[in-house]
């Protein structure tokens, strides 16, 4: 469109400037891949992700195998890990190569990160639209029962039932965590939904017959759902720390599970001699929290309206 | 004799991402004392971010005075630096604005921050201070003015607040106080109410009142002159009825055409076509021309100055300048920015 | 304002006791049987084991032995471990430990954490700015134990200017390091809670009309923006001792502090279920008060809450 018709263009309707769309979330994207810390994120969080989903293409070892006692606790050859060599990170306490444990270790902290979290987020979706939108007796219930949960602070319940708990998987310690953290998401997910709930266009949508749960599903959730959304993926990185030192505490995953929690436990009588025991998966799972961290620090700027 | 306050060519832009928003474009007018100027416009026009660069209370990374003067009682008051400034806010010029309950600090008792005028610009005792609100919540007539002093903003019912908004604008009594749009926010009959009250304080004190708003009626009770703004600048500017009787600019005209009136019926509304400009796009030429039905080729080429069209008592002067002094009834003069202003006047009579 | 505060305590009650009972059915309704493991690898004489279970009352349906549980409570008695003692004597003596090492914590994230805040959003998107808040979501991304380990080796090993573990140098000495490690995930969440309502509280128009009013700058600050800005650290504050008291069982490990955190980890592990509960119970209490005085004092700031 050539200058001038575009002027007259605007002149006429007066209010679009820009030609693309401006919706919410075609706005929040535009930002997004603007934002440097975005795509840090997004290529650490790629790399971990290819870690735990196609160990074999990193390492040639299976998990806690090859690990030769004799040669336990080497140190690296080097600072650097593309050094190369047999052993480009040292090797652990009961001998096994450290990369090797290294990338072993990254599906765990991730699933579970994964697991509670969408276990968690289900559940705020379901029982949080719920109690907002249907309130009274429900939302008393619900209220009581998520004041009770929030009287526990959260490590000591997952310690304590931890403890007791007859397996120690994957799975069952996602799903003891994702037990205790449903309350707080399903609180915000419930607050969110009491402010859109008296908004004008949901009592339109009320006034020209929509059944309840179109109108939840189609007016309440999108407009609700955002916040939710972006404390998901900064509550990923937490849980992933939390997993860690749950591993670490000894109540969580155990032996024959690799994790970086795990590696951290082992090494924390002989870090002292031995530092880069401690400082790999240290480094790795910081890195991973940060990213999940940083991502959501920028979908939330993304998306707030007020931040334009 | 120099008027009390006078804007001069005000340009006033946001930058954000790269774009300029020109959100006022040359703006122009003067205030004399005890007179009453309404500055009416659409959202969009410019007014408060005109009002709040006049005060020196702009956000200033996003916005900037790129040009203009701002002259109190003579004195330049852009550039000057900002302790000076804070001199006269307050105390010479103060300001209230449209929505009370989120205009004053909910933690603090309405008494302590109408006292908090006088402690800090005068230096009075707290004590004295918060005698001296309960006299003022007595002048804006708000009842138990004394019990009512410690209580909190959320509290009072809204025509209340607008009145301790009021108390505390005028705890200095300042020469000149700016109404952004007190009682937009208000229902009618408190509108009245609040209306009747600033006319009263502004004859007492002998201020002048610049009232900012959109609503024609408000204005033709209280105003002495209106400066209509349209894009950033005013297009009109006359005595009130003057301009109601007579406009001079087909904005003006649009505007009135579309005002429903008790005493004319069967007659349809017509509004004025089209919508305000987007300011990071304004088109070249008049602001107005896309709405405008007097359009012409001139008109989308040329900017229009803001000319003097029937001089007031007493002033000859062309080039628009400031002329005489006013007296009820009586102007300085009817100025249009219109290329075809006389037109509009001779089609309207 | 009485019966806000009246209100809450009432409130507390149902909480309490919902808590305090899931805690009970988490550890005595999970597998694991504690008498058993009293006797170690040695048979019991059945005798003894009936005695003993009768004596702690396992003998019976769950519901009664959490009667006797509250019954205890009520007077005072949190119950007696499995080696006999008084739950309430073996917390007596370490009880003090865990406060030093939590008020030290608390201190320090309040001071430091507030003033970066305020630090930071005075200048919004200044270098001060950009630091607090890269620095701050690296601290949220480390675990505390990682922290913990990293902080005892350069500043308690190599620069020697903490002791590293024990209480030998007493208050405030010994405590120091251990609470700035515990504080410091704490202290990030609090300079970005007041960094970000500061700068929204800036915006806000009661500042503009302050401005307005001709005040300077730093009065604007700091009588109208900052106690507005406070209230939601405030707030934060009582969900943050819940997150210290789980990080002091952590701590207390590391830093080698006899307080009642090292105290309950340990009796997680040997299975003593009375202790676990007993001291569980203890710290519930203290999280429930504190929240009680957290949310008391938000009625004393924020004048609207009180009214409602």
């Amino acid at each position: 469109m050539s200058e001038t018709t575009q002027v007259a263009a605007t002149a006429q309707t007066g209010a679009v400037v820009s030609g693309a769309s401006a919706s919410l979330w075609g706005d929040a994207w535009r930002d997004l891949c603007r934002r440097v810390t975005f795509w840090v994120a997004v290529v650490i969080l790629a790399f971990m992700g290819l870690l735990a989903a196609f160990p074999s293409l990193f390492t040639s070892v299976g998990p806690n195998g090859g690990c030769d006692v004799r040669q336990a606790k080497l140190r690296p050859p080097s600072w650097n890990p593309f050094a190369g060599g047999h052993h480009p990170l040292g090797t652990d306490t009961h001998g096994c190569d450290y990369w090797a444990q290294i990338v072993h270790g990254t599906r765990a902290p991730i699933v579970v990160g994964f697991l509670v979290t969408g276990i968690a987020l289900a559940l705020a979706i379901t029982l949080g639209s719920l109690s907002g939108y249907y309130g009274r007796l429900l939302d008393a219930f619900l209220s009581r029962i998520t004041d009770i949960f929030f009287g526990l602070p959260l490590l000591l319940g997952a310690l304590v039932i931890l403890t007791a708990f007859p397996s120690h998987g994957v799975f069952a310690e996602s799903f003891v965590l994702g037990l205790l953290w449903w309350p707080t998401m399903t609180r915000l997910m419930r607050g969110q939904v009491l402010s859109v709930r008296d908004a004008d266009y949901v009592q339109a949508a009320r006034l020209l017959g929509a059944r309840d749960l179109r109108i939840v599903v189609r007016h309440i959730l999108p407009n609700a759902v955002a916040p939710v959304f972006v404390y998901a993926m900064l509550n990923v990185g937490v849980v992933i720390g939390y997993e860690a030192t749950l591993d670490y505490l000894g109540v969580g995953l155990q032996y024959p599970t690799v994790s970086w929690g795990l590696q951290l436990s082992q090494a924390q009588e002989i870090f002292t001699d031995y530092p880069y025991l401690l400082i790999y998966p240290a480094v790795f799972l910081t890195a991973t929290v940060l990213s999940f961290l940083l991502l959501g620090d920028a979908v939330r700027d993304a998306l707030d309206p007020k931040l334009r | 004799m120099s008027p009390l306050l006078e804007v001069a060519d005000l340009h006033v832009e946001f930058r954000s991402r790269g774009s300029a928003v020109k959100a006022v474009n040359g703006l122009s007018y003067t205030l004399e004392e005890g007179e009453t100027l309404a500055i009416l416009g659409e959202s969009g026009s410019g007014k408060s971010v005109a009002a709040q660069a006049v005060m020196g209370i702009l956000d200033t990374p996003p916005g900037r005075i790129t040009n203009g003067s701002v002259r109190f009682r003579g004195t330049e008051l852009l550039g000057l630096p900002e302790k000076k400034r804070r001199a006269y806010r307050g105390a010479q010029i103060a300001m209230i604005f449209q929505d009370a309950l989120s205009s004053l600090n909910p933690v603090h008792r309405v008494g302590d921050q109408i006292a908090e005028m006088l402690v800090v610009h005068r230096g009075t005792s707290r004590r004295e201070a918060r005698k001296r609100a309960v006299e003022l919540m007595d002048r804006v007539r708000i009842p138990s003015a004394a019990e009512r002093a410690g209580d909190f903003p959320h509290q009072f019912s809204g025509g209340m607040r607008q009145r301790v908004m009021i108390a505390m604008a005028l705890a200095l009594e300042p020469d000149v106080l700016i109404a952004d749009e007190p009682t937009t926010a208000l229902d009618v009959t408190v509108q009245a109410q609040i209306m009747r009250l600033l006319s009263e304080l502004q004859d007492e004190m002998a201020m002048g009142l610049i009232l900012i708003t959109h609503d024609l009626g408000v204005v033709a009770d209280v105003a002495d002159r209106i400066a209509l703004m349209y894009a950033g600048r005013v297009v009109e500017e006359a005595g009130v009825e003057e301009l109601y009787a007579r406009p001079a600019h087909p904005y003006a005209e649009g505007l009135l055409l579309s005002v429903p009136r008790i005493d004319v019926r069967g007659r349809e509304l017509t509004p004025i076509k089209g919508a305000p400009p987007n300011l990071a796009a304004i088109p070249p030429g008049c602001p107005f021309h896309p709405r405008c039905p007097r359009a012409r080729d001139r008109c989308s080429a040329e900017v229009p100055e803001l000319r003097l069209v029937r001089a007031g008592e007493g002033a000859s002067d062309r080039s628009g300048a400031r002329s005489g002094a006013p007296s009820p009834g009586n102007d300085s003069g009817h100025r249009s920015a219109c290329h075809y202003a006389e037109e509009v006047v001779s089609d309207g009579r | 304002m009485w019966r806000y505060v009246v209100r809450r305590l009432l409130q507390m009650v149902p909480v309490l006791i919902g808590t305090t009972l899931l805690i009970y059915l988490a550890v005595f309704a999970l597998p694991g049987d504690p008498i058993r493991a009293l006797g170690g690898d040695k048979p019991m004489p059945p005798a003894v084991y009936a005695s003993l279970r009768h004596h702690y009352h396992l003998d019976q349906p769950l519901i009664v032995q959490y009667g006797h549980y509250l019954w205890g409570l009520v007077h005072g008695d949190f119950g007696e471990t499995l080696n006999g003692q008084p739950v309430a004597d073996v917390m007596k003596t370490d009880w003090a430990v865990t406060a030093r090492l939590a008020l030290t914590a608390w201190i320090f994230e309040l001071v430091v954490g507030i003033g970066l805040g305020v630090w930071a959003g005075r200048r919004k998107g200044g270098v001060v700015d950009t630091l607090v808040l890269s620095g701050t979501t690296l601290v949220i991304a480390v675990p505390t134990f990682v922290l913990a380990y990293c902080a005892q080796l350069v500043f308690g090993l190599k620069l020697g200017w903490f002791p590293t573990a024990g209480t030998d140098d007493g208050w405030p000495y010994s405590y120091l390091l251990p609470g700035i490690v515990l504080g410091s995930a704490s202290l990030a969440y609090i300079a970005r809670l007041t960094r970000t309502s500061l700068v929204e509280n800036f915006r806000a128009d009661y500042v503009r009309t302050a401005v307005a009013k001709g005040l300077s700058r730093r009065r604007v600050l700091v009588r109208h923006t900052l106690r507005n800005s406070l209230i939601p650290v405030i707030t934060y504050l009582g969900v943050d001792l819940g997150s210290l008291m789980a990080g002091a069982i952590v701590i207390e490990g590391i830093f080698n502090l006899p307080g009642i955190g090292g105290q309950i980890f340990t009796a997680i592990q040997i299975k003593d279920g009375p202790t676990v509960v007993g001291i569980a119970t203890l710290l519930v209490l203290v999280y429930l008060f504190a929240n009680l005085v957290v949310d008391i004092l938000y009625g004393v700031l924020d004048p609207r809450i009180r009214y409602e």
